[in-house]
Formats: C-alpha cells, sequence, structure tokens
C-alpha cells in the first residue's frame, strides 16, 4: 500500500487549463468576485468538452470589462471596437464556416450600443454563439446604467434610480427566432458550461444571457458590495425553469422576485449558412 | 460541384463606373463585399449580390454601415480580401472602423462614391467634400492611401490597385470616387488576366513559438488568419510585438510610427498622377476626380486660346503627391485646385507649392462645366 | 452559506467517496472568498500569507484535508485559475 501522507494544501504555479489561457497575462485585470474570471474559466472547460479542436475556435469581443476576455484565452482572440463584436463575428463566420466563432461581451456592448447588429444577427440566424454577460452596468467606464440597469437601480448616471425599463433578454432573442436561448449565472458553473458546449453544437444562433456579479461597480451602489453579497442573491432568488413563459423572466432584482434561468429555447432553424448555399445553386455556382 | 470562375473576360466595355469597380474587385480576387444600401453607391452593392454568388463569394446586406465595414475586417481577420462601398452618411459612420483596420492591420478596401455633402446634402449630385475626411476621418494618427478615379477605366484600375496597396501594406485603402464618375458610362478595357498584377498579402508560415503578429522588424508584419493554429491576439488597444494590450509608451511609440512609416516610407511608389501642357506651364491646374474631365477640356481650350496652361490630375489623394507638386510650383506662376467643394485639395497643395495657390472652387452638386474652370484659368492669368 | 444537498442517494453506502488534492496557484488569489464559501464540506478557510498583491490566498482548515470530494466547486467558481484538484485514491492517503 502507499505511504500515508500528510494532507495539505499544495502550492503549485500552473493549472491543468493553462494551455487554452493566456497564462502570462495573469492575474487577469478584474476585480476580486468579479464573475468574469468564471466565466472565462466555464468557457475554456466547453472549449475543452466540444469536441471542436481549439484551433477552430475563434472568440471575438467588444470593449468593457467582458471585453478583455478574448486577451485570456489562447484561441484565435480578436477585441474590436465598441458594440460591433458580432458583426465582426458575421463576416469572419461568413467566409470560413468551419470555424466555431464565439462572442462574448457585455450588455453594454452587445444589446446596448451593439443592440442593432445583436437583432439583426439574430434574425439572420448566422450560426454563431453570443454569450451576453450581464452585470447590469458599464463597469470600466465608471458604473454608469445601460441598457439592462433594472429599473430603479442606482448608477453613477442614474443617482435617484434608474428612471428606465430594461431589456429582457431571453425574449428578444426568443423572439427574434434564436435556435438556443439561455440564461445561467456564474455561480450554476456547470449548467453554464454545459449549456455553452451545446451552444456551441447548435446549428444557428446560440445566445446565453450570463448574469455576472459586480461588487465594486454595480455592487456598490445597490448593496452588493462583495461577491458573497451576490452569491447569497443568486442562491436565494435563482429558479430554474427551462420551460419559463420567456414574457416573464425579466429581472427586477426585487426582493421576492426570481432570476429565471434555464436553457429555454433549443430547436433547429435554417442558418444563414444554409440559405447561403441556396443563393449559390441560383447564382449557378453549385449544383 | 462549383461552377467556373466567371470574371470579366478581357475585351473592350461600354460600362458604368460603379460597375467596372464591382469587376475589378472580382478580378482583383475580393471574397467578400459587405454593404448598405447609399445612393450613389447601390450600383455597386447591387452588381455584387449577382455576380459574388456566381462565383462563389460572399455578400451580405447589413444593417448599417458601421455593420458593413466591421464585417469586412471580420472576413479580412479570417484571410480573404474584403471590401464595402459606400457615400457621404454612410462613409461618416465607417471612420471608427477605418481606425480599427489600420491598427489591426487589416487589409480591405473602401470605396466612397461622394455625394453633396454635407450631411444627407443632395444623395443624386456629386460633390467631392470627403477628401479632407477620408484622410483624418478616424481618430488618433495612422495613414492609409486614398485613390481617386476620374473615369470608368481609372475606377477599374484604381480598385485593383486598392486591393493590391491594402495587401501590401497590410492598411485599409479608399478609393474615393464621386456620384459621376460611379453612373458615368464609358470606354473600359480589361486586359489579359494574367497580365494584371494581384498582389497577396505575405503569411506567416514559420514556427509557432517564434512569430510576433506585430513584430517591428519589418514595416508590414507578416499575417496570419483566425484558423491558421497560431492563436493569435489582436485588439484595437495600443498593442506590443505580441499584440496584447500595453500600457507602455515605448509600445506606443514603436507602433504608430510604424502605422505611419509603413506608408511614408513607400509614399513614392503610392504616388500616382498624370500630367497635362506642363513643361512650359505658367499656370497649373491641380485636380482629382470628375472635375479632372472638365479642367482637362478647360486646359485645352486656354491653349487653343495662346494661354500657357497645365495640369496635374492626381490618382493618388493620399499620401499627397508632395514632389511632383512642388517641382511644378517651382516652374509655374500660380497654381489652381479645381474641385468641387469650397477647399479642401488646395491645402496640402499649399503647403508644398512654392509660388501662390488659389482655389477653383463648386460647391453646386454638378461636375463643374469646363467654362467655369476656363473663367477661373482666365482670371488667373 | 453552503449549497445545500437536499437529496440522499439511498444506496450512498456502496459509493466511494473520492478524494480531491486541492492545488493552489498564490499569486493568481484576488481573495473573493468564493472557493471558502462555496465548499460543500467547509475545507478551506483563508490563509495567513499574502500573495504579490496582498490578498490572503485560501488553505486547507485545520484536519479538513481528508474531507474534499473533489466536487471542484472551487475549482469551477475560481475566477483567476489559481485552484484546483486532481483526484485522488482516498485509500492512499487516508
Amino acid at each position: 500500500m502507499g505511504q500515508k501522507v500528510v494532507l495539505r494544501e499544495r502550492i503549485v504555479d500552473e493549472s491543468p487549463r493553462d494551455d487554452l489561457i493566456r497564462r502570462e497575462r495573469f492575474p487577469h485585470i478584474w476585480c476580486p468576485g468579479c464573475g468574469l474570471g468564471t466565466v472565462l474559466k466555464c468557457y475554456v472547460e466547453a472549449i475543452a468538452a466540444s469536441n471542436i479542436p481549439p484551433d477552430k475556435h475563434v472568440i471575438v469581443s467588444g470593449i468593457g470589462c467582458t471585453g478583455r476576455i478574448a486577451g485570456y484565452v489562447r484561441l484565435d482572440s480578436y477585441h474590436v471596437t465598441h458594440g460591433r463584436p458580432i458583426a465582426f463575428a458575421e463576416g469572419m463566420k461568413i467566409v470560413r464556416p468551419d470555424l466555431e466563432v464565439t462572442v462574448i461581451s457585455g450588455d453594454g456592448d452587445l444589446v446596448t450600443i451593439g443592440g442593432n447588429h445583436f437583432i439583426h444577427a439574430v434574425r439572420r440566424n448566422v450560426d454563431i454563439n453570443v454569450f451576453l454577460v450581464n452585470n447590469f452596468i458599464y463597469g470600466m467606464t465608471g458604473n454608469q446604467m445601460g441598457s439592462t440597469t433594472p429599473l430603479g437601480a442606482k448608477s453613477s448616471t442614474s443617482p435617484y434610480g434608474c428612471p428606465e425599463p430594461p431589456f429582457n433578454l431571453p425574449l428578444l432573442a426568443a423572439a427574434l427566432g434564436a435556435p438556443f436561448v439561455a440564461r445561467w449565472t456564474t455561480l450554476h458553473v456547470r449548467q453554464l458550461a454545459d449549456a455553452m458546449k451545446r451552444a456551441m453544437n447548435v446549428k444557428g444562433f446560440a445566445f446565453i444571457e450570463i448574469i455576472s456579479p459586480c461588487p465594486v461597480g454595480f455592487g456598490s451602489y445597490n448593496d452588493l458590495r462583495d461577491g458573497r453579497d451576490y452569491i447569497k442573491l443568486f442562491l436565494e432568488n435563482c429558479i430554474v425553469d427551462h420551460s419559463a413563459d420567456l414574457n416573464k423572466v425579466g429581472i427586477t432584482l426585487k426582493p421576492g422576485e426570481p432570476i429565471i434561468l434555464g436553457n429555454f429555447i433549443d430547436r433547429e432553424a435554417p442558418t444563414y449558412h444554409d440559405l447561403e448555399l441556396e443563393v449559390f445553386k441560383k447564382a449557378g455556382w453549385l449544383k | 460541384m462549383s461552377g467556373e470562375l466567371k470574371l470579366l473576360k478581357p475585351g473592350t466595355y461600354f460600362m458604368m463606373g460603379n460597375i467596372a469597380c464591382v469587376e475589378a474587385a472580382l478580378i482583383a480576387g475580393c471574397e467578400f463585399y459587405a454593404g448598405y444600401p447609399i445612393t450613389p453607391s447601390n450600383e455597386i452593392a447591387e452588381h455584387m449580390s449577382r455576380r459574388m454568388p456566381q462565383l462563389g463569394r460572399h455578400f451580405i446586406q447589413m444593417e448599417d454601415e458601421i455593420g458593413s465595414i466591421v464585417a469586412v475586417c471580420g472576413a479580412s481577420a479570417a484571410g480573404v480580401k474584403a471590401m464595402t462601398a459606400t457615400s457621404g452618411p454612410g462613409f461618416s459612420l465607417m471612420m471608427e472602423t477605418i481606425g480599427l483596420a489600420a491598427m489591426l492591420e487589416l487589409p480591405c478596401v473602401i470605396v466612397d462614391v461622394q455625394r453633396a455633402g454635407p450631411s444627407t446634402g443632395i444623395p443624386t449630385f456629386v460633390g467631392q467634400g470627403d477628401v479632407m475626411q477620408a484622410r483624418w476621418g478616424s481618430h488618433g494618427d495612422y495613414e492609409l492611401v486614398v485613390y481617386a478615379p476620374s473615369s470608368v477605366q481609372e475606377f477599374f484600375d484604381l480598385t485593383i490597385e486598392a486591393f493590391n496597396t491594402s495587401e501590401w501594406l497590410r492598411i485599409p485603402v479608399i478609393v474615393l470616387s464621386d456620384e459621376v464618375v460611379g453612373h458615368m458610362y464609358g470606354r473600359l478595357v480589361v486586359p489579359e488576366h494574367d497580365k494584371i498584377t494581384i498582389i497577396n498579402r505575405k503569411r506567416y508560415t514559420g514556427p509557432k513559438e517564434a512569430y510576433l503578429p506585430y513584430s517591428h522588424e519589418s514595416l508590414v508584419p507578416a499575417f496570419v488568419a483566425a484558423g491558421d493554429g497560431y492563436r493569435i491576439h489582436m485588439t484595437g488597444l495600443t498593442h506590443d510585438e505580441r499584440g496584447y494590450p500595453s500600457l507602455e509608451i515605448e509600445d506606443s511609440h514603436r507602433l504608430v510610427e510604424r502605422l505611419v512609416m509603413k506608408v511614408r516610407k513607400n509614399a513614392r511608389s503610392l504616388w500616382k498622377y498624370e500630367t497635362f501642357y506642363i513643361d512650359d506651364a505658367d499656370v497649373i491646374v491641380v485636380t482629382f476626380g470628375i472635375t479632372a474631365r472638365s479642367s482637362e477640356e478647360a486646359v485645352r481650350r486656354a491653349r487653343s486660346e495662346g494661354l500657357k496652361v497645365g495640369m496635374i490630375k492626381l490618382l493618388t489623394l493620399w499620401p499627397f503627391p508632395e514632389e511632383p507638386i512642388r517641382i511644378a510650383s517651382q516652374y509655374a506662376r500660380r497654381i489652381l485646385v479645381a474641385e468641387i467643394n469650397m477647399g479642401q485639395l488646395i491645402h496640402p497643395v499649399r503647403e508644398v507649392a512654392e509660388c501662390p495657390v488659389a482655389g477653383i472652387n463648386y460647391p453646386i452638386g454638378y461636375a463643374p462645366p469646363p467654362e467655369y474652370i476656363l473663367d477661373g484659368i482666365r482670371a488667373a492669368v | 452559506m453552503s449549497l445545500k444537498i437536499v437529496r440522499e442517494p439511498i444506496n450512498k453506502y456502496m459509493q466511494k467517496i473520492p478524494l480531491g488534492l486541492i492545488h493552489i496557484i498564490p499569486e493568481r488569489c484576488k481573495e473573493c472568498g468564493y472557493c471558502i464559501d462555496l465548499c460543500p464540506k467547509d475545507v478551506l478557510e483563508v490563509g495567513d500569507e499574502r500573495n504579490i498583491k496582498g490578498y490572503r490566498w485560501p488553505r486547507v482548515a485545520d484536519g479538513k484535508a481528508a474531507e474534499c470530494i473533489a466536487c471542484r466547486m472551487c475549482e469551477w467558481i475560481c475566477p483567476e485559475f489559481a485552484i484546483f484538484i486532481v483526484e485522488a485514491d482516498r485509500r492512499e492517503y487516508v
């Protein structure tokens, strides 16, 4: 038998997933308690489980805290202008359908400044994955409100409480015909990674809204000053309901009103690529 | 399985400028077009939508001009030649991303079929008001190349040249056409395809460990595309040679200097211009685009009146062909800059000219009639 | 506050409970506390030592090492890639 060893933590200097991250750039820029590192972790785990070689995976991100995620993944990675990663990913995917193109960016980037590209990419059903990290705020610029800030929530530009109702993103994506729509938090790590893996295998536009803590930004204005406050919020308020009525999954963050999670939609629809092949046939390029 | 590559065959054609531009792009190897409807560039998108699928290439009509140029960048990052076409308002929307293309060093071609501005202006009338915007429109320091055709043939030739230059220097290149050149029908001679020079970007194929996507070793680093296995990072943030964001002033200096110098150091080979009757000219008209057509006729008439007038037609607007203008200004008494705006190209001319410079400005949305230019010439003589 | 175990398998006593060996990369830790809070067995606690950025990385609480069941929650939730678990054969250690 092996000899008995006194057990304690072992101090090392690299992790088994360092092959998929740009380890020379760690520690990353995100604040303590920020959920973005966890999103990154789930993404690389999903890649490892995806049966698609890492060389075929591409990540595109925009501007903001989440926008920095592309710089930490050891893949072909593109960090483009504010609001535009979806359009960039569309151009790339259309000319290279063999690549698995994933956009990971923030709520402000993808559905506020970039909302137009978002709705049209879903409508076209371009075969890309869009993982939207929703922290309810513009973190990097100094905690301004955005189109996902819950009604009444405070921020540096809504000192009296946000005066606008926010997007209900799963409903938006589903209404536009997205074949895959899910929402998870950074606490639901395995479900999130599974949803990401599923998204990579779905044909067409796959959308996951990831609710993520921002204790230093949004939290400091709204009584969620510590990452643990968010964990408590998620543990107490999240309900998993895969067949939820998407009209009712808007997020209020009010006490007693749940955050509904799940893989809401998983269906088939012809992709942009499928329809482009039809065009190629009509134009005489394909028989 | 796939059809034959139906490129425009060699021969002589009578063709619209915008369509000649499309056929040139196809011959140059353009595999991706993204655009948004805007007058007077629409024939480019329309003809692209018909022709690209015939060649198994990609046409997409995006939701706006921002999406168009960004998708072009995405396609370029995937390793293919890509272009878009637009006009004034759409050109303004593209500015931020032209800076991105310069920063990421993604080759791409942007055709701006200029119309009368400012703002919505007169969409169906001609203007030349985008000369400065084409050069300075995006924020920060970068350089790019701007070509200006004045005929259908030049539109064809310069579109191919634009692709070649963008691939050679890894920069966005702008073809600054205008409404009249875009819509005019004219003679087009397409040479044998194997006589047409086609340049493709230099690709890196060496060992992965040694690859620096933004190496300062040469002015134009070798390119790798998404999916090549090099796992590169490209960012619009100021970056070091590895492509990683950097806050070091040293990295910023070296990067910006290289982005600028790769155009400046090659300026001489980028300058394209034609001269008419300048050997003994007292007055030289410097012009470009459709105004060059009127000016050429005006200069001819002035010569028949015995006036010693010549003309320089600029095909490259940026980098500005300083040397030919400076040399001409050493022999001429006066330079006149003819353009359909309130005075834009006159500024770089004035900067280099050693004789007095005046403008012949035609702010209305038509091509100026030769008489108008001739009046300006007579006044100057 | 830890994840609640809401149900118990009827063949629980036939199951081999895996052992996790906890590995930590101190320089990456930012002391968010997620690994400590979300460990279902309360194996981890805040350490004494600080890394170069001043954060105290987690350590195994006294006598708790053998209680790690390799659920990997700490590894998954850690935003810093600073902690991971290597599964081992419990008989070799305990």
